[in-house]
C-alpha cells in the first residue's frame, strides 16, 4: 500500500486526509492486505464463494405501492429547500 | 492514410420496469407526479432504512432475459456501484456487477442486407437514480427530485456487434418491441422509461482489434440516436484522419445543434469500486420459477406477425400496421379469432384481410394510446359482431361503416343498430332485379355505352342502384345482376 494509493481511495470516497493520518492509514491498510493475502494461500477450488454472511435468500415483497413520506417530513432535514425538492449547490453535466 | 473505416457501437438500454411500486420500496413510481411525493426512507437513503426486493420486478426482469435468450442466473447478486453526484442520496445506486440476473442472451435483427444476430451481454437490475432540475429554481441551485430514485430498470448491454447507425436503431426498435409486447417496459422515450447509451468507436476496416470508444449518453428518441451515432462516426473519422486520436470520454447529443459535445467528467468518474451489498442477502430465483414466466411468455411480435402472415393471409405491411402497439396487436387478435372461428382455410384468409382492413381504415384513427394499453372507440367483441353481419352479407361494407359510427356514438351493438334502423341488405333477388332494371332504364345513354365496351360505366349503374336503395342493397348481386342484364343484346 503507498500513500498514493491511501489518497486516491480518500479521495473517491471524498475523505479530507491529513498527512499524519494518510501515514497512518497506509500502515493499517497494508497490515489489513497483508491479512488477507495470508487467507489467499488457502486453497478454496471447488468451494461456492460466500456472498453474504447470512444463509438466506433475499426476502421479496409483494408490487403494492405504499404510502410515501409527507412530502413537508421528507424535505424537514434539508438543508435548503425550493419548489418541494431538495436545493444542493449549481451541479453541471454538460459543457454548454 | 486509410482507405476505410468500419465502426464498432455497442449499446446499453436502460428499461424502466412496468411495476406499481419502486424496486426497493412501497412508494409509486407514476409519472408526473409533484417533486418529491413519492419519496420515503428507503429510496431518500436515510440511515437505516433497508431495501426489499419487489418481486414482480423481478419476474418482469426474468421474462425480459427469457425473451432475449439469456440463461437466467438461479443465483444473482446485488452490488453498490459507489459515486458521488446529487441524483443519489446513499452515495452509491444499488445495481448488479459480477453476477447479474441475465447473461449471454441475442437479438435477431432484419436489415436490408438481411437478418443478423446481436449479441446481449448482460441484463442486470438495478435502481433508478433521482433527477436533477438546473435552472429552475429562483437562485443558481441544482434542485433534486427523488419521485423517479429508486424506480427499477434493466440495463440491457449489447455486445459491440453493430456496424453502423441504422443497424443500432433497429436494434433499438425491435427491443423495444419486444419489451413492450411482453409487458416489461412501457416503450415510452419522451417520458425516460425507455433511455439509450452508444459505446462507438472506428478502426480501419477489416481490423480486429477495437479502437478507443466514446461513449453517447441518454439520447431520448430513435432518430436522434441514429443522427448522434451518425455525427460520432464522422468526428472520429475526422479526428483521425487528421492525425489525432480518439480520447475516451463521455459525449452528450445536442438537439439544438444536431451535435455530439464532450462532457466536463472528473478522471475518477468511473472508479466505481463495486462490491455486494451487505444489505441484500443473493437473489434467488428457482428453476421451476423461472420456467413457469417463460412458459408464460406471451407470443413475441415476430411470431405474431408470421402467424398473421400464415393464418389469416395479412401482408407484411398490414402485419406490421396492426403490430405497432401491444394492445392493438390484443384487439386485433380478439375480433379475428372470433370472425375466424368457423371460417377455415382460404375462407379464413379473406375474412382475416378483411378484419385487418378494417381495422386499419376504421379503428386506428379512433385508438387512444396510453403507455401499454390504449382505449378504442369499441371493444373487440363489438367489432367482431359487426363484421360477422359483413360476412353473412346482412349488410354491406359501407353500412358497417355508419353503424360503427352509431355504436361509437350511442354503446349499442351492432346487430340492435341494424335491426332498429332497418339496415339489413336488401337480398330479395326480385327486389334487386327491380332497382337494376329501373337503373338500365333509366339511362339509355350509359347503356349504350357499356356495349360499345365502355364497361367502366357498370360502377355507375351500381352507383345508381345503391342510391335507389339507399345503400341497403348486396353489392355482389347487384354487380352480377347488372353484367347480366346490361350484357343482354
Amino acid at each position: 500500500m503507498t500513500a498514493d494509493e491511501v489518497r486516491k481511495v480518500a479521495r473517491l470516497a471524498r475523505l479530507d486526509l491529513g498527512p499524519d493520518e494518510v501515514e497512518r492509514m497506509t500502515a493499517d491498510l497494508g497490515a489489513i492486505l497483508a491479512h488477507m493475502a495470508e487467507l489467499d494461500a488457502v486453497d478454496v477450488a471447488g468451494v461456492e464463494p460466500t456472498f453474504h454472511a447470512v444463509p438466506l435468500d433475499a426476502p421479496l415483497r409483494e408490487d403494492r405501492v405504499a404510502p410515501s413520506l409527507d412530502r413537508e417530513r421528507a424535505l424537514a432535514a434539508a438543508p435548503r429547500v425550493e419548489a418541494g425538492a431538495f436545493a444542493v449547490p449549481k451541479v453541471l453535466e454538460a459543457d454548454s | 492514410m486509410v482507405s476505410s473505416y468500419e465502426a464498432v457501437i455497442g449499446l446499453e438500454v436502460h428499461a424502466q420496469l412496468h411495476t406499481k411500486s419502486k424496486l426497493f420500496c412501497g412508494c409509486a413510481t407514476a409519472y408526473g407526479a409533484p417533486p418529491n411525493a413519492h419519496v420515503c426512507p428507503v429510496c431518500l437513503g436515510l440511515p437505516g432504512a433497508l431495501p426489499v426486493p419487489n418481486a414482480e420486478a423481478i419476474a418482469l426482469a426474468v421474462r425480459a432475459g427469457l425473451a432475449l435468450g439469456c440463461d437466467v442466473a438461479t443465483s444473482s447478486r446485488f452490488a453498490r456501484k459507489n459515486y458521488f453526484y446529487p441524483d443519489l442520496a446513499k452515495g452509491y445506486q444499488i445495481s448488479q456487477f459480477e453476477l447479474p440476473l441475465n447473461a449471454r442472451g441475442a437479438l435477431e435483427v432484419e436489415l436490408p442486407s438481411g437478418t443478423k444476430r446481436i449479441g446481449i451481454t448482460r441484463i442486470h437490475v438495478e435502481e433508478d437514480a433521482a433527477k436533477n432540475l438546473h435552472g429552475v429554481g429562483a437562485g443558481t441551485d441544482t434542485l433534486v427530485d427523488f419521485n423517479r430514485a429508486g424506480t427499477p430498470l434493466i440495463e440491457i448491454v449489447s455486445e459491440p456487434d453493430l456496424r453502423s447507425a441504422e443497424e443500432a436503431e433497429a436494434y433499438l426498435r425491435k427491443l423495444r418491441d419486444i419489451l413492450m409486447f411482453t409487458g416489461v417496459n412501457d416503450g415510452n422515450l419522451e417520458e425516460g422509461s425507455f433511455r439509450c447509451d452508444a459505446n462507438v468507436s472506428i478502426r480501419p476496416a477489416g481490423d480486429e482489434t477495437l479502437g478507443t470508444r466514446t461513449e453517447i449518453k441518454n439520447v431520448n428518441s430513435f432518430r436522434f440516436v441514429r443522427m448522434a451515432i451518425e455525427h460520432e462516426i464522422a468526428r472520429q473519422q475526422a479526428v483521425v484522419e487528421a492525425g489525432g486520436e480518439v480520447v475516451q470520454e463521455t459525449r452528450t447529443w445536442s438537439e439544438s445543434h444536431h451535435k455530439t459535445r464532450s462532457m466536463r467528467t472528473k478522471e475518477d468518474a468511473h472508479d466505481y469500486r463495486y462490491f455486494p451489498d451487505p444489505d441484500l442477502p443473493p437473489l434467488v430465483v428457482a428453476q421451476a420459477r423461472i420456467d413457469a414466466i417463460g412458459a408464460a411468455l406471451p407470443e413475441l411480435p415476430d411470431a405474431k406477425r408470421t402467424r398473421w402472415r400464415a393464418e389469416l393471409g395479412l401482408t407484411e405491411y398490414d402485419a406490421q400496421v396492426l403490430s405497432a402497439h401491444p394492445a392493438v396487436a390484443r384487439y386485433f387478435d380478439e375480433v379475428a379469432s372470433a370472425l375466424c372461428a368457423q371460417a377455415g382455410g382460404a375462407a379464413r384468409d379473406e375474412v382475416g384481410k378483411r378484419a385487418a382492413n378494417f381495422v386499419q381504415a376504421e379503428i386506428l384513427g379512433h385508438v387512444e394510446q396510453a403507455g401499454l394499453d390504449a382505449r378504442f372507440p369499441v371493444p373487440a367483441a363489438a367489432l367482431a359482431e359487426l363484421l360477422r353481419l359483413v360476412e353473412r352479407d346482412v349488410i354491406n361494407g359501407k353500412i358497417a361503416k355508419r353503424v360503427l359510427s352509431e355504436m361509437i356514438e350511442s354503446g349499442e351493438g351492432a346487430e340492435a343498430i341494424v335491426e332498429r334502423e332497418g339496415l339489413a341488405q336488401v337480398t330479395d333477388a326480385g327486389a334487386i332485379e327491380a332497382a337494376v332494371r329501373a337503373a338500365i332504364d333509366a339511362h339509355p345513354a350509359q347503356v349504350a355505352q357499356y356495349r360499345a365496351g365502355k364497361t367502366a360505366v357498370l360502377g355507375f349503374f351500381v352507383g345508381q342502384v345503391m342510391k335507389a336503395t339507399r345503400g341497403a342493397a348486396n353489392p355482389k348481386q347487384v354487380n352480377a345482376l347488372l353484367r347480366e342484364l346490361l350484357g343482354e343484346p
